[in-house]
């Protein structure tokens, strides 16, 4: 902590607060100019596959197969990236009721960018319960910590930062977390769940975590929204779905064990609407969840977000 | 030697007991809520043997040392009084010293009257009002506990600024402008006898203070005048702070006597002397002190300030009562909620034990971490006024939490292992169909059932892939998430009642489902 850095943060300060709304528009602009250096295609070349599907192992396991196979974290993460690891801490819940993104996976997968040359890893998510329960309770914290990473709060609005959605149709701007607005990649986690208003939620879903009003959400056309705010500009490098226990019915919170099921199962693509197919798919096994019903999917392929026919990818299918 | 053991053991104790209302992170362990459950009330209410026996054994061995020591609302007045002796001569009008004066024994007895009769027909609020403990929780929680949240916010934004997340901000809201009124009022007037007057309170109003003094008039040690050594000089009673010894008479009143020991301390012939007495010795108990009246003006002058304060509470009170929230007029078809009952907060078992054991410290309200108990205004009545309720304005009852239970010295909160929790309903949940958005914009939400722990709100089909909220009041268990989640404006759609009495929930038990085999699925 030198002087100079504290001068510039006080400098900072001071300039976010004079200039609030040019710092607004700039950001905006700046989205514009990652959104057509970051086209699909050209992020896609990289990987080998379009969505590789892991069964059959442990958490870690599955996770450092699917990333091989995709051909390596460097193929996502570059040496120095500051990066957020996004995984699902929602409620003040134990791993082996699966309302929260196993923490082995979340260590795992930090453990892999810093290997990668990461600079820093932060981990974070808006919880619905008391976010300090939730984010020790869910076994987050302490994996993440000990992985290396940072593990920030979320519960504050003072930690959001307002973003325009220009694509977007219900919603046209949002706040959205300083870790997200200020990283050079992240990688989003979610766990696979049932849920009672979206019908699913997997990856697109877990884009709530990232915003301030949820509330708008859901007094707006909550899967609208949920497409809508999955267009903004800085997309994250990876979906990886945790699919080792997923909740079948009661979720997103859960009553009990009643409510998971051990799957064992992985999915990991830069395409978000393709792994949400692969997994409302791969949910359907365990109870009957049509893909039209899950509506927010298609919507997103409508804002050209992804694609959901399967069979048009390089789908990798792999059993450990 | 004495009066220095005194002043540690009572800032040692006043700064914990501060701190652990402060508390917010839960750094201090939860042993220390022992600290409530040894005042005196809180001991009795909870009906706490032990304790009791203890504390009153300690005041007839030796005398008031609770006041002086235990009680926070005492050494809050030792504090002020200290610091009104900090003022530089110059800016002093006269000098500060302490004169000895008459009890005020009828004043005593009738505030200790009323305040046992009012307890005995149910009306709380008094006893509330005026035991100590309960006062000096109330001035941490609703006037410190701000200002250490502001400074932790301080604190963060520095800290962050440094991209240091030690810290991390939190929300400081208001708990109502009744309770904080109570507080304020409270902490000028006690702060302003004590400065004045020192212990004025504990030996005029509080009737604890009585209670234990009347306990104390037969303590085996007392502070006696040695009287050979004795040169009348008086400076004993210029540093009482209890104004209860008549140098001139060398007669100490061991009702209002505290054991603070400053007169030990201050006597240049070592003329005072804390020992055992034995009962029947002249020195000891009962003496009449009423023949002479010293100083007339100066009682005069204390029971003014007394009076502003009885005057001050009774204001707000009525000022407070005529600000009951305003009405608004509602969106067409939607529907006002109008929560009939207040809902008490886990572990209270009924409003009615709520009402008769809470004097209102609000420790629960300072321990909870999501911000639902609240002081009550006039829900309860004005019996209850003060005494905790949910509000789920800003968050809503975490179903694995039991703080407030565990904290609670009064038995007011039972303690509840959080399996009983689970099975304890503290209200009931309300759907209102016309306020919901599924009903009226035919959009998804489901963040009601999102938040229901028991599912008593689930989602079930409704248009085309809709789904609508379903209620199942039989195994609701009324934490407000629904209710605190609810998007709809101007109304929720849906809320909490209260229930005057907690009901036992039962769960059908559910087996878990293995999966034998399970492929990709695409």
């Amino acid at each position: 902590m030198d002087r100079r850095k504290f001068l510039r943060s006080l400098a900072l300060t001071g300039a976010a607060a004079v200039g609030g709304t040019v710092a607004i528009k700039e950001d905006g602009k700046m989205g514009i100019l990652t959104q057509s250096v970051n086209a699909q295609t050209k992020r896609r070349a990289a990987a080998n596959y379009d969505l590789v599907a892991v069964l059959g192992g442990e958490p870690e396991a599955m996770f450092l197969k699917a990333i091989a196979e995709m051909g390596g974290m460097g193929k996502f993460i570059k040496k120095g990236d500051k990066v957020v690891v996004k995984p699902n801490i929602g409620w003040d819940k134990t791993p082996e009721l699966a309302a929260n993104t196993n923490p082995k996976l979340v260590s795992a997968v930090i453990k892999e960018c810093f290997k990668a040359g990461a600079k820093e890893v932060v981990v974070f998510d808006h919880t619905c319960d008391d976010w300090r329960k939730a984010y020790a309770n869910s076994g987050i914290e302490a994996a993440a910590k000990a992985a290396g990473a940072k593990v920030v709060p979320a519960h504050q609005e003072s930690y959001y930062r307002q973003v325009s959605l220009p694509n977007g149709k219900s919603l046209k701007s949002t706040k959205i977390h300083e870790a997200i607005v200020n990283c050079d990649k992240w990688i989003n986690i979610p766990v696979l769940k049932n849920h009672g208003g979206a019908q699913m939620t997997i990856a697109m879903k877990n884009y709530m975590g990232i915003v301030w009003d949820r509330g708008f959400f859901h007094a707006n056309d909550l899967q609208q929204c949920i497409a809508d705010v999955c267009t903004y500009a800085k997309r994250p490098v990876l979906n990886i779905v945790d699919a080792y226990r997923l909740m079948k019915t009661s979720g997103p919170r859960g009553r009990s064990a009643a409510d998971v099921v051990l799957t064992k199962g992985l999915f990991l693509s830069q395409d978000i609407v393709a792994v949400d197919t692969a997994a409302v798919n791969f949910f359907s096994q365990v109870r009957d969840m049509p893909l039209n019903k899950v509506t927010h999917i298609s919507k997103a392929q409508d804002h050209k977000l992804g694609i959901m026919d399967l069979s048009k990818l390089k789908v990798r299918r792999v059993r450990v | 030697m004495l009066k220095k053991t005194r002043v540690v053991v009572s800032l040692i104790l006043f700064v914990l007991i501060t701190l652990y209302f402060l508390d917010f992170a839960e750094l201090l362990p939860l042993k220390l809520s022992f600290l409530a459950d040894i005042q005196f009330l809180p001991a009795l209410l909870s009906l706490n043997a032990l304790i009791l026996i203890a504390l009153v054994v300690l005041t007839f061995v030796f005398g008031r040392v609770y006041c002086s020591s235990i009680c926070p609302m005492g050494v809050y007045q030792d504090v002020v009084a200290w610091l009104s002796k900090k003022v530089p001569k110059k800016l002093r009008k006269k000098r500060r010293r302490y004169t000895y004066s008459r009890e005020k024994t009828v004043l005593r007895w009738m505030v200790f009257g009323a305040t046992l009769i009012a307890f005995l027909f149910g009306f709380t609020f008094l006893v509330g009002l005026l035991d100590p403990y309960g006062a000096y929780g109330r001035m941490v929680t609703h006037i410190f506990r701000p200002a250490y949240l502001a400074g932790n916010n301080v604190q963060q934004s520095i800290f962050t600024s440094f991209d240091n997340y030690t810290f991390y901000k939190v929300g400081i809201y208001g708990l109502g402008v009744f309770s904080l009124a109570v507080a304020l009022i409270t902490m000028l007037s006690i702060g302003f006898l004590a400065w004045k007057n020192g212990r004025t309170f504990c030996n005029t109003i509080c009737p604890v203070g009585t209670t234990l003094g009347f306990f104390s008039k037969f303590s085996i040690f007392k502070i006696r005048f040695v009287e050979s050594d004795c040169n009348l000089c008086g400076l004993c009673a210029m540093n009482c702070k209890a104004s209860c010894i008549d140098s001139k008479r060398m007669k100490v009143d061991y009702s209002r006597c505290v054991n603070c020991f400053n007169c030990i301390e201050v006597c240049n012939r070592s003329a005072m002397k804390y020992t055992p007495v034995l009962f029947g010795k002249k020195t000891a108990i009962g003496e009449k002190l009423q023949d002479e009246d010293p100083k007339p003006t100066e009682t005069v002058k204390v029971d003014d300030s007394k009076r502003r304060f009885l005057y001050a509470t009774a204001v707000t009170t009525v000022a407070a009562t005529s600000m009951i929230a305003q009405k608004t007029t509602g969106v067409a078809l939607r529907k006002e909620i109008k929560r009939e009952n207040p809902i008490a907060p886990p572990g209270a078992l009924s409003v009615k034990n709520l009402s008769e054991k809470c004097i209102s410290c609000h420790l629960c309200v300072s321990k909870c971490p999501s911000h639902v108990i609240k002081p009550a205004f006039l829900e309860y009545g004005l019996s209850g006024m003060m005494q905790p309720r949910m509000y789920f304005d800003h968050g809503f009852c975490n179903y694995d939490c039991t703080i407030c239970t565990d904290v609670c010295p009064t038995e007011a909160l039972v303690p509840l292992s959080k399996k009983d929790k689970h099975h304890t309903q503290i209200g009931k949940v309300q759907f209102i169909l016309e306020n919901c958005i599924v009903y009226y914009d035919e959009t998804s939400c489901g963040a009601c059932s999102e938040h229901c722990p028991t599912q008593a709100v689930s989602m079930v089909p409704y248009k085309g892939s809709l789904t609508i909220p379903h209620t199942e009041t039989d195994i609701c268990v009324g934490c407000g998430g629904c209710e605190y989640v609810c998007p709809a404006i101007p109304y929720k759609a849906i809320y909490v009642e209260g229930v005057s009495e907690h009901n036992e929930l039962v769960f059908e038990h559910e087996e878990q489902q293995e999966i034998e085999e399970i492929d990709f699925g695409f």
